[in-house]
């Protein structure tokens, strides 16, 4: 299954073809073996988990059939973190804690995958405004996504992401639906957000047509129109980046789309 | 295909007098959304309403007829339509959301529903789509200059304003001024300038005047869903249709105005590439098919 995520994520080479009948049922048997998935929980508020566990009707099939949760906190009764083909990693890193700075590198040693999961560990979320001074430690102050520390493969941002992206996103993983997890994996570069990228890179670059995505995506309520233009808020704006991303003229997935329409 | 795929293209119009009276051109996008109110298809829909300020629109949720009628009729200017699609869901708790939209409204809420990121639950709420096609939109103050310094009109006598046959119209109780389309060369906004798409080729099912004779608009139904709207609709007596026109100033002038659309964005958008600005659509020299809406 690793290797089938890897090669659909372009990580590696296409496998050789196989000679034998022997050596197809052996791939065949290998990749019948359940990916195994760990999470991870830094400094997030456990909703990207939460919206997770919303996917009611596919989570059963999905935790006995589909997938191991081999590593996570309430969700695998272990300790020592083991080798995972995929690891979700809720919640951005303090560079002030040791314990998660450790967390996050054991992570991508023994993950295949790392999956920035939700908008804290994949742009820094509202956590980008900690200044440290506050209980339990006052030390903790520096917040960072966790693509500034170590390398991402897949990022999906949302504050938290919906419960159907995450629905869509394991059903293409599974089926290595690679050019459905192309713009997420094009996102892992996008660590910096904000909502005044509307107007950056919206607005300022000649592009927006004020069709109010953005205003209606916002978790936060920090978008509103005025005279067709975006217009941020920036004390409600938590850093989240959703708006940017669902903007139609941010990038334009043309063919998924009439492929889902069935056009 | 420059009009994007569709299952069929008709000339259409409502047959409801008052609907004929008040809407744009066939009055499809009212006479759609009521119907399918009235049939539950759709429990409210969310449309270009009328704000505090005259010509200038306010997406607004309608949950009864009345309101979808006070709705009927272009305003040629922003009505950021889907800013209200997570209200309909929300606020008004509609389950099978209708909306009209502009083409670039629906490329929004077609990536919304293939990659509903950071909106939860909001894109599997919507029943039913109307696009509109759409050359170009306008800001309010531009629209303030065509009516008073270019039409010399008062903008509260304006009861219709309309763009065909090369011109800009504007309609008073007793007057009926135009001027060249040429004239609002300038003032459309810029990002239309690489919009591919005129016919809101995403949508479920698209209407727009050009190639129907007045009073009729042209009707092309693309999902599977639109489909079987439009032809209850057909079937019920709301909606009557007649044969595409396939001539000169029916199917012909379509593809002609769609093409030439896309020909005219297509030069703008490797234009900007070259100076190294962001445009999301690919280079001419990127896609296989140089017109396609990608
Ligand atoms: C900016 C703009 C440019 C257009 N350009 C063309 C064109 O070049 N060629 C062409 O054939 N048709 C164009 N149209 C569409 C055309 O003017 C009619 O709206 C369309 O034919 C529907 O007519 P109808 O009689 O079915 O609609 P009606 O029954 O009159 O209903 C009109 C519907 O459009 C919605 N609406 C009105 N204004 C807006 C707006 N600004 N944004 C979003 N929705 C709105 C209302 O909610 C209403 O439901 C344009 C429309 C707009 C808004
Ligand atoms: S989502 Fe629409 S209104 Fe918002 S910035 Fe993008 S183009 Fe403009
Ligand atoms: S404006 Fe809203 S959607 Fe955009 S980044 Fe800020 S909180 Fe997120
Ligand atoms: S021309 Fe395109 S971008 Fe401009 S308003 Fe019309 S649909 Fe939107």
């Amino acid at each position: 299954m690793l290797a089938r995520i890897k090669e659909f994520l372009g990580m590696e080479a296409k496998p050789k073809e196989v000679a034998s009948e022997q050596e197809v049922e052996k791939v065949a048997e290998e990749e019948k073996a359940k990916p195994r998935i760990g999470y991870v929980h830094l400094s997030g508020c456990t909703g990207d988990v939460m919206s997770l566990s919303e996917n009611y009707d596919i989570l059963a099939p999905l935790l006995t059939e589909m997938v191991d949760i081999v590593y996570g906190q309430t969700l695998a009764d272990v300790w020592e973190m083991p080798e995972m083909d995929l690891v979700l990693i809720e919640g951005s890193v303090c560079l002030q804690d040791d314990h998660s700075m450790h967390e996050l590198m054991e992570a991508r040693e023994k993950a295949g995958l790392v999956v920035a999961f939700g908008s804290c560990a994949a742009t820094g979320c509202f956590t980008r405004y900690s200044r440290g001074g506050q209980q339990a430690n006052p030390n903790h102050e520096s917040f960072v996504p966790i693509g500034d520390l170590i390398k991402v493969d897949l990022a999906m941002p949302g504050c938290p992401p919906s419960p159907e992206i995450i629905a869509k996103t394991v059903v293409a993983v599974i089926n290595g639906d690679m050019d459905y997890l192309q713009p997420m994996m094009d996102l892992v570069g996008y660590t910096e957000a904000c909502g005044c990228d509307l107007q950056l890179k919206v607005v300022n670059q000649a592009l927006c047509i004020g069709c109010g995505t953005c205003a209606m995506s916002c978790p936060t309520r920090a978008v509103g129109m005025t005279n067709g233009r975006p217009e941020v808020n920036s004390d409600r704006c938590v850093k989240c980046g959703v708006c940017y991303i669902q903007c139609p003229r941010s990038w334009w997935p043309a063919e998924r789309i009439k492929q889902d329409l069935g056009l | 295909m420059v009009l994007g795929t569709y299952k069929q293209i008709v000339q259409a119009r409502a047959t409801d007098k008052q609907i004929q009276k008040i809407s744009q051109d066939g009055g499809i996008a009212t006479g759609l959304l009521c119907f399918a109110l009235d049939e539950k298809l759709i429990d409210g829909a969310v449309v270009a309403g009328p704000s505090d300020e005259m010509w200038k629109p306010e997406p607004t949720v309608a949950l009864t007829s009345d309101e979808i009628l006070a709705a009927a009729g272009t305003k040629y200017t922003l009505s950021p339509n889907m800013w209200m699609l997570k209200e309909a869901v929300r606020q008004y708790g509609l389950e099978k959301a209708g909306i009209v939209t502009i083409p670039c409204q629906t490329m929004g809420l077609r990536k919304m529903q293939s990659y509903p990121i950071g909106v939860r639950f909001v894109a599997d709420k919507v029943a039913l789509d109307i696009g509109i096609f759409c050359t170009e939109n306008f800001p309010f103050e531009s629209l303030k200059t065509f009516i008073s310094a270019k039409a010399g009109v008062d903008f509260e006598l304006v009861e219709k304003m309309d763009i065909g046959k090369g011109k800009f119209w504007v309609h008073t109780a007793d007057d009926l001024i135009s001027f060249p389309i040429k004239e609002t060369h300038g003032y459309e906004q810029n990002g239309c300038k690489v919009c591919l798409d005129l016919v809101s080729e995403l949508s479920d099912v698209s209407t727009g005047s050009i190639g129907a004779p007045d009073g009729w608009s042209t009707v092309m139904t693309r999902t599977e869903s639109g489909e079987t709207i439009f032809s209850k609709a057909v079937d019920a007596g709301v909606i009557e249709t007649t044969a595409i026109n396939e001539g000169k100033f029916g199917l012909e002038m379509l593809t002609k105005l769609a093409t030439s659309k896309k020909e005219k964005a297509m030069k703008e958008i490797d234009r900007r590439k070259e100076l190294g600005l962001p445009v999301p659509y690919k280079a001419s020299n990127e896609k296989e098919d140089p017109l396609a809406n990608v």
